[in-house]
């Protein structure tokens, strides 16, 4: 079975069987812990990063779990007040930079090579350095956490409580070296899919043949690139304040606290859409598959999502209509947050219209998706009422608000995520969820995901506010309250029976074919789960919908070399085939690199002279991850 | 799923140079990150500025002096760095190793110049705001100069071993020069920022 | 408390009980009345949006299209163009109408009384500048007069804090070296109540204040007494537990005006046991609950910056005793 290689050896020579067994060679993760540690395969990385963001949504459910235990009755003692802001704040800061946005990420991370028709990421390394970045980043922050030194501050660490005078100890200084950590792995992701999208597409994938979870991944990484430095210069800037005296939020000194919240919301307001833009490429890559026929608004659809993406950049004051900004600027940021509404509406209404004409098919993913509707567009209202400045001087910081983006996150973005679970789980594993429990899970989390949000509309309406630990008994909360809480354990039992499907399936599923939805992407057009190597001959695009519209051929390119890891670089516009290109094989270089950045970080919290010595090992570990290595990835 | 075989890639170059090469896609979106964060701090350099009563604050100007030879050794080192490029680009081995060397020297050159400009700008990091910012700023943009002299160190030691006659190589050239193109011209804002502003 | 909720929001208080005394939903003042309004009106036009867009859904899963993509395509742009301009309509009409609330909410006041309010962890520093006399300091209650605009200036002594009485006025941040102002009126007497509004820090649960708006004649009485220094002790207990405040260290953060305690990192307790309520909110104004207070402040309001100062049990009692007469 397995023909001599020889160099040079193409594709074009070799039988189905032979080439597999020649591709699987240079492209396979060497077994064993070091094959583990260091592969650079973008499907074990990816399977790797939703596993652990997965992970972090679990706990940061539990601790939603506690805060709801100390919340259903009035002065409850439960938990500590210094417990429960620690447990506020890591439930808000893990579901934002350990969950929500690495989520996405991860599932661009595995799909969009795939969707693309290409062999491994762009900078595979870059994408292993990033996942342990990720992960040394969550165990910090729960490590802290553990140990009782975790940070208090919300996750929106408003100076000066998250300053050097009130915030003391070192909580804080944990929580602003998380994000350098989350804040890199994500950059880095971003500059990957970018990359990915823009050099590595199949031959013919021109720029209206793109899928459009691909078109929302590539919008996203470019907000994450404009928006994430933002975020880094914050806390760099907050770092310095605690820990060499600097003075940017200090007033007292010509520093100002508000200098704080531009910063954080211009990248946070950013971040709301780089968590819900892949929800929406997600539905709209789902969505044909289930109701049998194209997307309708292609077009429209990507307009959107790109003015979504530069809107996103005219809304941070939003966060801030209390502050007491002037006038003039407050009518401002209203017409454009409202203005927003807008592009969203859009993929809303051709949505409906791809289903007004479709047929649709009730499957799991698909019922996520008819929850999504109900939800998110919910909190899409709730959202116009909160970008109204006068109105949001009611709704603003109080259990409103908690409704509102939880509606939005929840419902926009996590059953969407849940939807695409079920939809790509086949591909991941080769095995299907089950559908039996799919829709009891699908079914349960929509009622308690309504039941435990919508009655805190109703408790923000009647004056409570957010982040408190209790509240009196005279303020009558009480009885919507346990309402909430109780609903809270059915919507954990929910995402338990997730789990649950989840981890048995992905053992004893039913074995899933290449393609077991019908669909037409060209993610299905390879085995699941896919090979080490994607695909044995790349595809080559016609149409939007290339599995639909090829009659069960799917026209491929050969030439390409497999006696090294090869792929192909396209024109960015056309997709038209410009260079082979190598593709790096696995290395331990970005661990060790991702370990130096560590003890660096780590050190700059207890000395700022760490920075200096730590940069020593850093610059080995890059120099050993850049330097050639002499294999045939390097012939030019 | 059958397969028809409708494409033959098989004359394609074996690696991309210019904008068909990863690495330069890889390099501009890194310039983009950090020409955001540039961007950034001057504006809380602004921001910060346009608060406060009196800019600087109990702080004379900075001196013209460290930072405008700084400027001019940066900017001379354009010519080198593109010449350097340009070398690359014609793969001539020998020049580049040559360029190489005289870049190393001109990033060495500015970032020494440096340990006087932050003694010109007359106050300290924790001084007050004014302080804090031009700190920060300077500093960020000499961890810049840094990073991309290290590179061009390693990349010199590689142009001297067996490694160094492949096309991978004078692409890796070719990117570090755009590199130090965008430190230097990210630096001409920032150095209007510093020294223009408190003299307003 | 009378709770008068907006019509199309009964339905939903019903699942809540019916507390109005720190609700949006039951307006006392023309601020919040005008914000009710707008409430109203979006809940509205919003849910009938959220309704019709499900009602479509719906409609568009049960019907079986038998239209040829052509034609498809051609009617689907035609309803998403529209439905676009519908949106743009109703974005507009929002839009306005926020405009037009900002409008009225931040008219300019004529001749309001002001008041000075510093939000501190976690209590609140209410000041009168004296008109006629000198400035009357209290804490964690504002008494107005009703029916007369009282202009509130802003400012934070720590981290950030936020001030609302949703019955009177959407919030207000306070900001450390940034000065805000709100303007509200309490229409009719009454008791509102407030409560800080933005994380600032361990205590932010226990950062209530009361807003007690009275007739314009008990209010000017409610002044003047202010303005008076304590009284003397009026028995040989209530003498004792003064001469233990003064002694211990009490003064070095509180002030009792016509004694030797004048510090001001804690609230001014001139009148003290005029207020309604004891610790920004916790605990009624008993003489029960000023001695609990005060031997372990730590356990009732963790970290909270009064220190337990050891009493033997007669100086609890008689500091108790004469805090309890500072009316």
């Amino acid at each position: 079975m397995s023909a001599r290689i020889q160099d040079d050896q193409r594709d074009t020579d070799l039988a189905d069987a032979p080439l597999d067994a020649a591709l699987r060679r240079v492209w396979d993760t060497p077994r064993g812990v070091w094959g583990a540690l260091a592969t650079v395969d973008h499907k074990v990385i990816g399977r790797r990063y939703i596993a652990t963001a997965f992970v972090f949504l679990a706990f940061g459910g539990v601790l939603a779990l506690l805060m709801r235990w100390q919340l259903a009755r009035p002065e409850s003692r439960v938990l500590t007040p210094d417990l429960y802001n620690q447990i506020f704040t890591v439930h808000g800061t893990s579901m934002m930079f350990l969950f929500a946005v690495p989520v996405m990420e991860a599932m661009a991370v595995y799909l969009v090579p795939l969707m693309v028709g290409t062999r491994n990421i762009a900078f595979p390394r870059l994408n292993a350095f990033s996942y342990w970045m990720y992960l040394v980043g969550g165990i910090l922050l729960w490590g802290a956490f553990l140990v009782d030194m975790g940070p208090d501050i919300g996750w929106f660490a408003y100076v000066p409580l998250a300053g050097p005078q009130y915030g003391a100890g070192k909580r804080v200084d944990i929580w602003a070296q998380m994000i350098t950590f989350t804040e890199i792995s994500a950059l880095a992701v971003a500059v990957e899919i970018v990359v990915t999208v823009l050099k590595q597409r199949a031959p013919g994938m021109s720029l209206d043949r793109i899928p459009l979870f691909v078109w929302a991944m590539l919008v996203t990484s470019f907000i994450i690139i404009m928006a994430m430095p933002a975020v880094m210069v914050a806390s760099t800037a907050l770092i310095l304040d605690r820990l060499v005296g600097t003075h940017f939020f200090n007033p007292a000194e010509g520093g100002d606290v508000l200098l704080w919240q531009h910063l954080f919301w211009f990248f946070g307001h950013p971040e709301v859409y780089i968590i819900f833009l892949p929800a929406v490429g997600m539905i709209s890559s789902i969505l044909p598959t289930f109701v049998r026929r194209p997307i309708f608004g292609y077009l429209p659809l990507v307009l959107a999502m790109v003015s979504v993406g530069i809107l996103s950049f005219g809304l941070w004051v939003h966060h801030m209509f209390t502050t007491g900004l002037p006038r003039l600027g407050e009518s401002f940021f209203t017409a454009s947050s409202m203005a927003i509404a807008l592009p969203s509406g859009i993929q809303i209404f051709c949505w409906l219209a791809t289903i007004w004409y479709g047929r649709p098919v009730y499957r799991t993913p698909f019922l996520f998706i008819l929850a999504f509707f109900f939800t998110f567009i919910m909190g899409g209202m709730t959202g116009v009422m909160v970008a109204s400045v006068p109105l949001d001087t009611q709704l603003h910081d109080s259990y409103f608000v908690v409704a509102h983006f939880h509606y939005v996150l929840v419902g926009g973005a996590v059953f969407p995520l849940l939807g695409g679970v079920y939809y790509w789980f086949p591909k991941f594993t080769g095995r299907m969820m089950s559908e039996r429990v799919g829709k009891w899970v699908a079914g349960l989390l929509f009622a308690a995901f309504n039941f435990t949000f919508f009655p805190m509309h109703v408790l923000g309406l009647l004056g409570m506010p957010r982040r408190v630990y209790t509240y009196q008994l005279d303020m009558g909360w009480g009885g919507l309250n346990l309402f909430v809480s109780l609903s809270a354990v059915v919507l954990a039992a929910g995402f338990l029976l997730f789990f649950y499907d989840a981890v048995r399936s992905a053992r004893h599923g039913e074995p899933a074919g290449d393609n077991p939805w019908g669909a037409a992407t060209l993610e299905w057009a390879t085995a699941s789960p896919p090979p080490s190597y994607n695909f044995a001959r790349l595809p080559v695009v016609r149409s939007a919908n290339p599995l639909w519209e090829d009659d069960g051929v799917l026209p491929v390119a050969g030439g390409l070399r497999v006696d090294r890891r090869e792929l192909l670089v396209t024109t960015v516009g056309g997709a038209l085939p410009e260079a082979r290109e190598s593709s790096p094989r696995p290395t331990i270089w970005p661990l060790w690199s991702a370990l130096a950045t560590t003890a660096l970080l780590l050190g700059s919290i207890l000395t700022p002279w760490a920075v200096v010595w730590g940069a020593v090992p850093v610059t080995i570990a890059l120099i050993g991850w850049f330097w050639p290595g002499g294999r045939k990835e390097e012939e030019s | 799923m059958k397969q028809d075989v409708v494409v033959d890639l098989s004359d394609l170059p074996m690696n991309g140079s210019g904008t068909a090469s990863l690495t330069w896609w890889g390099t501009v979106a890194f310039m983009l990150i950090e020409g955001t964060g540039f961007a950034l701090m001057i504006s809380v350099y602004l921001y910060l500025g346009s608060l406060a009563p009196a800019w600087p604050i109990e702080a004379p100007p900075p001196e013209w002096g460290p930072g405008t030879g700084v400027t001019l050794l940066l900017l001379a080192s354009l010519v080198p760095n593109v010449l350097l490029s340009r070398w690359a680009a014609a793969r001539d081995l020998r020049k580049v190793r040559a360029g190489l060397l005289i870049m190393a020297v001109f990033g060495t050159a500015p970032l020494v110049l440096r340990v006087w400009e932050f003694m010109a700008l007359d106050v300290s990091w924790d001084s007050n705001a004014y302080g804090s910012a031009v700190w920060m700023l300077l500093g960020l943009h000499t961890t810049h100069i840094l990073t991309d002299l290290l590179e061009t160190y390693v990349l010199a030691a590689l142009m001297f071993t067996r490694h160094a006659d492949n096309p991978r190589r004078f692409g890796d050239v070719q990117d570090g020069a755009m590199y130090w193109n965008f430190v230097v011209l990210t630096w001409l804002p920032i150095y209007a920022c510093l020294y223009g502003i408190p003299r307003l | 408390m009378r709770t008068r909720p907006l019509p199309s929001l009964a339905l939903l208080l019903l699942c809540g009980g019916c507390a109005g005394w720190q609700s949006a939903l039951d307006p006392q003042g023309p601020s919040a009345q005008a914000l009710g309004q707008l409430l109203h009106g979006f809940v509205l036009v919003l849910a009938a949006i959220w309704l019709a867009v499900l009602v479509v859904l719906a409609v568009a899963l049960r019907r079986r299209s038998r239209a040829t993509p052509q034609a498809a395509d051609r009617h689907a742009g035609i309803a998403v163009g529209t439905a676009c301009v519908a949106t743009v309509l109703v974005i507009t009409g929002l839009t306005l109408a926020s405009y037009v609330t900002t409008r009225v909410i931040s008219a300019g006041a004529e001749a309001p009384l002001v008041v000075r309010v510093r939000a501190l962890q976690w209590w609140w520093e209410v000041t009168y500048p004296g008109e006629a006399g000198p400035d009357v300091v209290t804490a964690n209650e504002i008494r107005i007069p009703a029916g007369r605009p009282v202009r509130i200036e802003l400012s934070a002594a720590d981290v950030i804090h936020s001030f609302w009485v949703p019955n009177l006025a959407g919030k207000q941040d306070l900001i450390p070296g940034r000065d805000n102002v709100l303007t509200l009126t309490a229409r009719r007497p009454g008791q509102y109540r407030g409560q800080c509004a933005e994380f600032c820090g361990m205590q932010h649960a226990h950062m209530a204040f009361m807003v007690i708006a009275e007739p314009p004649e008990a209010f000017a009485a409610w002044r003047a007494a202010q303005q008076a220094d304590s009284a003397a002790p009026a028995g040989a207990e209530e003498a004792f537990g003064r001469q233990v405040f003064e002694q211990k260290p009490c003064g070095a953060c509180h002030t009792v005006r016509g004694t030797e305690a004048r510090g001001t990192n804690g609230p001014d307790l001139t009148h003290l046991a005029s207020r309604a309520t004891l610790a920004a909110g916790m605990l009624p104004m008993t003489r029960g609950a000023l001695a609990a207070w005060i031997a372990d402040p730590q356990t009732i309001k963790p970290g909270n910056n009064m220190p337990m100062v050891p009493l033997t049990p007669a100086e609890l009692q008689a500091v108790s005793a004469w805090l309890a007469t500072l009316r």
